[in-house]
């Protein structure tokens, strides 16, 4: 039911913004068709299910302004887009990760646009506890099993004004592989000298811990286990309910998942050449560290030119009215800068 | 085949003979296509080191590692667990339904049994996560604390901290498997020369011992292959299973701790497997579908030598 409210809200704003766009009459943001004439036909994606809530939303609302190109983008997860792009299954793949050796993409062949991004929470069932702040090491100490008991001194440390219980810590993580624990274990990685699990989309979690399959269901066993800690994107623990912890930045900052966080730790990191960026623990005060990137893969020669124009219409849309949709479905949008630089990678790639 | 002898065969009936045989070895060439592109596919994970893929525990797609042993441990024991409390059940409801039952009522229970048959796996799985799970886990506690002091007992029921967890799996399995081995084992019951039970009660025998005596050992293989109908639904149930399994990685001699299956370890690692991971989970696929084939062959020696000791040689 609020999938659906959101959905329809999301649907009504794109129409107000598609009418309030054509009240003024070709503003410059809006590139995409090809002057002016609105491209037709069908354009296909697959890949990460990260970005999907917004991206699902985006192609409703795209709908809207050009019912004429029909959009759609199934959730099969980053590797298998990546590898259908790769066999030219689809026009274009979302993954979370960036593109390996046997991944299935010919290197050169293809192009990262950055969409939106989001933070991962730590979300915690603690009743009576809110507020709790992890630091960096206190959590990859967690989250592999080192610290078991919430009343452990580590914890106590950066919560003096918590009462912490005595309660066994039931770790929860996802069963499937997954883009987000790629991101969250890539940040304890980098950013912690006591993780020693690595970094992988999926990790061997200790033998206690508990799996839920996607982020529904790690969230579910958070909030029916007394005791437990797990990472679940945004959309899905606003959407429970669950309280998150605050995290401990690159800058020693204890910081709230938020959009605004996350938008500011894209803000500052490092975008490379080829657009690829990583903003996990990104410097500044007000960055959220385990922020997550999610990329759309166009090709950089397309068989169909019509599918071409197509990709390239829809992709622009999604950066640019597109992006206002991002906050209601719980994504960051894209800071102005990073926003700029793909929308030119885009007419470069497609021209 | 012959249908008719040489005077009768016209050319109808050799077609149709062809038809049916056709039929009949699609099942066979469809078993075999299935087996032979799967094991092509799953080859380069298992070839790495065959011995290993078997009865290794550590799967660990990032280092490329894959032991499939803690996945066949999940399947073997959740199964186990859904047979030890589906059989008896069924064959209950069974006995019930062709014994006791009146028979007015007995039509609305086989509809009901029916019905349950035709809820889709991912329902349960869904009611077990939501519904099952919350509400069985301090079950899980209170019993662990109970057994506490009994050893064996205390390996087996040990401390838990999640109602997802083999147990969990193995009820949810039990009501699955319960619909299909009732009807089957209602079918073999009702099969039971009406003659020997009569017989039964003529010599004074009381219901109990007319079921004891006439209908059990009549009914013995059926009931095998009605179990091993529903084994095999048990061993292969992916998504209810996945849903409350909890997905770990290991083996533990405790019903109550978490743990995964070969076909719900498939479905989780499906959408996001590279390469390799991707043939070593159509490896587990093939290994299952080996096991599958393995069990149901021994259900048959056991049922042959059942049924020699239990009827004479005669049948």
């Amino acid at each position: 039911m609020k999938l659906n409210r959101r959905t329809i809200f999301g649907t009504l704003t794109a129409g107000a913004l598609a009418m309030s766009m054509a009240a003024c009459g070709g503003s410059s943001d809006d590139e995409g068709g090809a002057d002016g004439e609105m491209v037709s036909g069908e354009i296909t994606g697959s890949g990460a299910s990260f970005p999907d809530a917004y991206y699902a939303a985006a192609i409703e609302a795209y709908a809207e302004v050009n019912p004429d190109l029909v959009v759609t983008y199934s959730a099969d997860g980053s590797s298998a887009g990546k590898e259908a792009f790769g066999q030219n299954l689809n026009d274009f793949a979302g993954t979370d990760s960036l593109v390996g050796d046997g991944d299935g993409p010919e290197p050169g062949s293809f192009q990262y646009i950055p969409t939106v991004a989001a933070p991962i929470t730590i979300s915690y069932n603690l009743p009576g506890v809110e507020g709790l702040q992890i630091d960096q090491e206190t959590l990859a100490n967690i989250f592999q099993g080192t610290i078991t008991n919430w009343n452990d001194p580590a914890i106590a440390a950066t919560n003096a004004d918590a009462t912490l219980p005595d309660l066994p810590i039931t770790i929860a993580r996802r069963s499937d592989g997954s883009g987000t624990t790629k991101n969250f274990s890539t940040f304890l990685d980098e950013a912690t000298d006591a993780w020693t699990l690595g970094a992988s989309d999926e990790i061997e979690w200790p033998a206690s811990s508990v799996g839920g399959e996607k982020n529904t269901g790690v969230a579910t066993i958070i909030t029916q286990t007394e005791g437990a800690i797990g990472y679940v994107d945004l959309a899905d623990a606003s959407e429970l309910g669950l309280v998150t912890a605050s995290i401990e930045n690159a800058d020693g900052q204890f910081v709230q998942p938020t959009l605004d966080a996350a938008t500011a730790a894209l803000a500052g990191a490092e975008v490379a050449d080829d657009l690829s960026y990583n903003p996990l623990d990104a410097a500044g005060a007000e960055a959220y560290p385990i922020t997550a990137p999610t990329y759309i893969l166009i090709r950089t020669e397309y068989d169909d030119e019509n599918v071409a124009a197509g990709v390239k219409e829809f992709v622009n849309y999604l950066l640019t009215d597109g992006q206002d949709i991002a906050a209601e479905n719980n994504y960051a949008a894209l800071p102005d800068e990073l926003r700029q630089q793909a929308i030119d990678a885009l007419n470069e790639t497609i021209a | 085949m012959d249908l008719g002898g040489e005077a009768r065969s016209r050319r109808t009936d050799k077609g149709f003979t062809g038809l049916v045989t056709f039929a009949g070895l699609t099942v066979l060439i469809v078993l075999g296509l299935i087996l032979a592109t799967t094991s092509v596919q799953a080859w380069p994970a298992i070839a790495q080191d065959p011995v290993q893929f078997v009865t290794g525990s550590r799967w660990s797609p990032s280092d490329e590692v894959f032991g499939t042993l803690s996945f066949l441990y999940g399947t073997l024991v959740t199964s186990v667990i859904g047979m030890i409390i589906a059989v008896p059940v069924s064959i209950g409801i069974a006995l019930f339904i062709t014994e006791v039952a009146h028979r007015r009522s007995r039509k609305y229970i086989v509809t009901v049994i029916d019905l349950l048959a035709t809820v889709p796996s991912v329902v349960f799985g869904l009611v077990g996560s939501l519904v099952v799970v919350p509400w069985i886990t301090p079950a899980y506690q209170w019993f662990a604390d109970l057994v506490e002091p009994i050893p064996g007992l205390s390996t087996v029921f040990d401390q838990t901290n999640t109602g997802r967890n083999y147990f969990t799996a193995g009820l949810i399995l039990a009501v699955m498997c319960i619909p299909i081995i009732t009807s089957i084992s209602r079918e073999v019951f009702a099969t039971v020369p009406e003659i020997d039970k009569q017989g039964a009660y003529a010599l004074g025998a009381t219901r109990w011992e007319m079921i004891k005596g006439a209908i059990l050992p009549h009914s013995f293989g059926g009931l095998v292959g009605a179990s091993m109908l529903g084994l095999g639904r048990a061993m292969g149930e992916t998504i209810a299973v996945s849903l409350v399994i909890g997905g770990a990685v290991g083996m533990s001699a405790n019903v109550f701790a978490p743990g995964n299956t070969m076909a719900a370890v498939i479905a989780q690692q499906w959408g996001e497997a590279g390469d390799l991971h991707r043939d070593a989970l159509i490896g587990i696929g093939v290994l299952l579908f080996a096991i599958t084939v393995l069990i149901n062959f021994l259900a048959r020696v056991v049922v042959r030598r059942a049924e020699i000791q239990m009827k004479g040689a005669h049948s």
